[in-house]
């Protein structure tokens, strides 16, 4: 399957692979107000992935992700508990919405939330989910 | 008082630590802790004395009813006292007792836990938070009775403990939710204290029964009393400690807390009375069989656990002030005849009082302590125990309500005499028997015998000054059992009285029975077939029925294959669902819908997809068009403005394709192994659905049952929650918790993949090193028991039936092969069966290479 030598592959895995992450990233974070979301972003960029490791396989894929699957998966939902816990401090009931807007200057203004360091947990649950199977499974192809 | 619990805890946590400088003397240094808190709760004693009841409040989880909230009161001050004071003696006792036990360390973690958990059970108000304890009083003692694990019996009798205790926990977790329906709260101290009666409500007798179940099995009640004795495998402070003073009467301790409320009706008092009259007399008479110390001491334990629920089930005042009477005496004796009975054991080597005797001269303090200890088991003045038996009497003599009971009680006190006698005397008179040399014994060190002086002790005081005792511990505890003011006071001496008389006549026939004991125990051996039959066999015909039944469905719906699963499941939620369709909504066929041109158009693309789908015969082909069905169904999404949908449908198929991609050439060649028979039966199932479907969909549309919620979500989406994107608000912020579990399972998921790919790459059980070590570090098995490929196996199996002559391996392929061909169902296990069944050259001759590559040892 992964065969040398398709040039067209090649490049454009090469090409789409930034843009799909940059992409995912773009979804995720206007997910709250748009079409969008830490799932689907994951998604996303996981699909990234998944060309990158039909071009060049499971060894290639790895390097370039840097990071073990699993632990993004870690990641993943350690983000998705932290965003549980702050609203204990405010007394207020597990997993309620905190937000804190922050003024940039030139007035634009960032809302960090807890809803959106819960998406990224999903984001990255879902992409470490996603490219852990499916490393695996290359992985299991190509021995 | 969260804090005394907690505190507890800690010193769990920190014992290893302290193990590691202190060795041994760490539990000294421990029994501090548990010293403390009995003086904190001492300090407490007037308080209570005049009647307050002091209420700590924590709030633990406000919105479902459950509470950290702790009461102190009359009762559960005596037990906690219990519960600290022996604990304190039993710390200092098991340092010494296990000087030198490599896991002392463990030993101690777990009993300083178990400490903790008994208090929070005899302290809580919330009835939820009461079971937490009660199950974690379960889990330390099944730790307890099984710390000498490298026994089977011991390993044995921990887990007969644990399943008894815990299927009672069951149903105990029953009767509370039960109870608190009825009484309209799960705090204790409310249900008390409403106004509304429990007796009366329609949920009584299933409540009470539930309840009952579980304090019967923790409290080792007859027919469930066979646990208790075979927890005696546990190290004597354990049984001192927890199957004497403490865990097994925390039963009891629910059934007297509760008795306010739930008790005085006639249903309580005739289980209560009969059942703990049955369990009075089999305690009794079970301990006149055995010869064990530690066991004779169980059995009497039984009995006295027996008299307390006869105790609560008479249910008058007298009986009340009898209850916490006889519990104080009970665990002051009991506690010290265990802790002797282990200085026995510890020091003559043996527990057989057959094998014991002469040992007054070596062990003069132990006698002592054992004769006076023993003389309060046996109901004889000037002991507490005397005083806690003659309201014994007097209260069944005023309250109960058959004349069994009363022989039952009558016979029982006869025989404990006699077991009063037997420990007392046998081990430390007559001729000088033990299996070590006489030299090597002598008195154990002062943090043995100190528990046992000090229980003694009390039990003599108590005995000698009744209206001390009464007034400061057991009169607010009867107040707390009875839930009013109880008038009545606790003396040594009544005068001459019918209960007086009894105790005399059971004291002379005990006595009698104790010179004849040997021979009594002989005759007594006729019986043991019917006891053979008794209720443990129950125990162990359950044991056998759990697995057996666990073979059968196993056998019967989890089969392994894999489209047996999909039927089942598929067949039952039609059943129920369409069931549930017909019964109660009407389905109105309506027709008038105006649909567009391209709308139909999708239609048409997606039946044409599931028809290929289901139709083709190439693999390839058959995901192609998997991945049409759900591109043409995310068209539909983005049809109907849901483009969040949409995308996520996009791009779900499209990973679901890559993975089939992946997964495809692992798979065996494509064949065709199911008859028309069996196709048809698919078809009429899967078609079942697909109506199904369509009737729900079209109900969905016609019958509102509620208002949606879809609409509170849209107003307050940006107001509420800043979003706009509704799906998304969805799930991050108002069912974040429902993500937060999924993204867990997925998790959990891709864990469960990449452990079945990457541990088992030969598909060959025990092909690999590391089964099953995904987290632990790497196991090594020895090579020999490492099989490396399904044909070994195979072989081996028949080579042991004598079917093939050893080494004949090509003969066994070609039989598998045949047989593999032959084979209906699991076509995962038949990779080689694939000859002419191909339509695709190259996935044959992919899973030829695949063959060969598993042909070659590894």
């Amino acid at each position: 399957m992964m065969k040398p030598g398709t040039l067209i592959l090649h490049a454009a895995a090469r090409f789409l692979v930034p843009l799909q992450l940059l992409f995912s990233v773009f979804l995720l974070l206007r997910g709250h107000n748009e079409p969008g979301g830490g799932f689907i972003a994951g998604l996303v960029a996981s699909g990234a992935f998944a060309l990158y490791l039909f071009t060049f396989g499971a060894a290639v894929t790895r390097d370039l992700m840097r990071v073990d699957p699993r632990n993004l998966i870690g990641i993943g939902l350690f983000f998705g508990m932290i965003s549980v816990f702050p609203a204990l401090f405010n007394g207020e009931p597990l997993l309620t919405a905190q937000w804190w807007p922050i003024m940039l200057p030139g007035g634009t203004e960032i809302k960090l939330s807890t809803p959106l360091i819960f998406d990224i947990g999903v984001y990255f649950a879902v992409f470490g989910s996603v490219m852990l199977m499916l490393i695996a499974l290359t992985e299991a192809e190509e021995h | 008082m969260q804090l005394a619990v907690l505190v507890i805890y800690l010193a769990a946590l920190v014992t290893p630590w302290l193990f590691v400088q202190h060795q041994h003397r760490t539990a000294y240094l421990m029994a501090i802790v548990p010293a403390a808190l009995t003086i904190w709760f001492a300090g407490h004693i007037p308080l209570i004395a005049s009647g307050e009841v002091l209420i700590h409040e924590f709030a633990w989880i406000p919105g479902l009813d459950i509470s950290f909230t702790m009461v102190l009161d009359g009762l559960s001050l005596m037990f906690a006292l219990l519960i600290c004071g022996i604990g304190t003696f039993i710390v200092l006792y098991a340092g010494a007792y296990l000087k030198g036990h490599e896991d002392q360390n463990r030993f101690l973690v777990v009993l300083l836990s178990f400490m903790g958990s008994m208090l929070g059970l005899v302290l809580a108000d919330n009835l939820i938070t009461l079971f937490v304890f009660w199950e974690l009083t379960s889990i330390t003692s099944y730790l307890l009775i099984g710390f000498n694990h490298h026994q089977e019996s011991a390993r044995k009798a921990a887990l007969q403990g644990l399943i008894v205790t815990v299927a009672g926990g069951l149903a105990l977790l029953a009767g509370i939710v039960m109870l608190a329906i009825a009484g309209g709260s799960y705090s204790i101290q409310e249900i008390l204290n409403s106004s509304n009666s429990v007796t009366s409500h329609a949920l009584y007798t299933g409540m009470l029964i539930c309840l009952l179940l579980g304090a019967f099995t923790k409290s080792a009640q007859f027919p469930f009393h066979f646990w208790l004795p075979n927890a005696m495998a546990a190290p004597t402070p354990v049984s001192a400690y927890l199957h004497s003073a403490t865990m097994v009467k925390a039963g009891i301790y629910l059934l007297a807390r509760l008795q306010p409320q739930l008790g005085g009706t006639e249903l309580w008092t005739i289980i209560l009375s009969t059942f703990g009259a049955l369990t009075l007399f089999t305690g009794a008479f079970m301990a006149l069989r055995s010869t064990d110390l530690k066991k004779l001491l169980a059995y009497s334990t039984v009995m006295a656990l027996g008299t307390l629920t006869l105790l609560l089930g008479i249910g008058t005042e007298l009986a009340m002030l009898g209850f916490a009477a006889y519990l104080l005496a009970h665990s002051l004796y009991k506690g010290a005849l265990f802790m002797l009975a282990g200085i026995v054991d510890h020091e003559a080597g043996s527990r057989e009082v057959t094998e014991l005797g002469g040992l007054r001269k070596y062990l003069p303090v132990t006698a002592v302590l054992t004769g006076v200890a023993a003389l309060s088991l046996a109901g004889i003045p000037p002991l507490f125990g005397f005083v806690a038996k003659e309201l014994l009497l007097e209260a069944m003599i005023e309250g109960a309500f058959a004349w069994f009971i009363y022989a039952l009680v009558i016979v029982g006190s006869i025989f404990i005499v006699t077991v009063a006698a037997v420990i007392a005397l046998r081990p430390f008179f007559g001729a000088f028997k033990a299996p070590k040399a006489a030299e090597k014994i002598h008195e154990p060190p002062i943090a043995m015998l100190a528990g046992p002086i000090v229980l003694v002790t009390l039990s003599l005081v108590a005995g000698l000054l009744p209206g001390l005792a009464g007034y400061w511990i057991t009169q607010p505890a009867t107040n707390a059992v009875a839930g009013t003011v109880v008038d009545g006071y606790l003396a040594l001496w009544h005068g001459i009285n019918l209960p007086l008389m009894l105790s005399a006549v059971s004291l002379i026939a005990g006595l009698i029975l104790f010179k004849v004991w040997d021979g009594t125990r002989a005759r007594l051996r006729v019986l043991d077939p019917i006891i053979a039959r008794g209720p443990e066999r129950g125990y162990f015909w359950f044991m056998d029925a759990i697995v057996w039944v666990a073979e059968w469905q196993t056998r019967k719906l989890q089969n392994g294959s894999m489209r047996n699963y999909l039927r089942t499941i598929v067949l039952v939620f039609v059943g129920l669902t369409g069931y549930t369709l017909l019964s109660r909504y009407q389905i109105h066929w309506n027709f008038d819908v105006s649909v567009y041109f391209h709308e139909i158009m999708v239609l048409g693309v997606l039946v044409a997809a599931a028809i290929t789908a289901s139709v083709t015969h190439s693999r390839l082909g058959a995901v192609a068009a998997m991945g049409g069905v759900g591109y043409t169904i995310a068209l539909v999404f983005i049809l109907f403005s849901a483009p969040d949908l949409g995308i996520t449908q996009i791009l779900v198929e499209t990973l679901t394709v890559i993975l089939l991609v992946l997964v495809l050439f692992r798979l065996p060649s494509f064949s065709n192994i199911s008859t028309t028979r069996e196709r048809i039966r698919d078809a009429a199932v899967a078609l079942t659905v697909g109506v199904l479907m369509t009737f729900l969909i079209m109900i969905t549309i016609d019958v509102q049952l509620f208002e949606p919620i879809s609409g509170y979500m849209i107003e307050n989406s940006y107001p509420l929650a800043h979003g706009r994107n509704i799906v998304n608000v969805i799930l991050v912020d108002y069912r974040a918790l429902d993500t937060l579990g999924e993204i867990f399972v997925l998790a959990l998921a891709a864990m469960g993949v990449y452990a079945m790919i990457k541990f088992n790459p030969q598909t060959a059980p025990g092909a690999n090193h590391f089964a099953g070590t995904l987290i632990l570090p790497p196991k090594k098995i020895p090579e020999k028991d490492i099989v490396h490929s399904l044909d070994e196996i195979h072989q081996a199996m028949l080579e042991k039936e004598n079917i093939v002559a050893p080494g004949d391996f090509d003969a066994t392929n070609e039989r598998k092969i045949a047989a593999a061909s032959d084979a209906e169902s699991n076509p995962d296990l038949s990779p080689d069966a694939s000859d002419g069944h191909d339509d695709d050259p190259n996935e044959g001759e992919q899973s030829d290479q695949q063959q060969g590559k598993e042909d070659k040892p590894s």
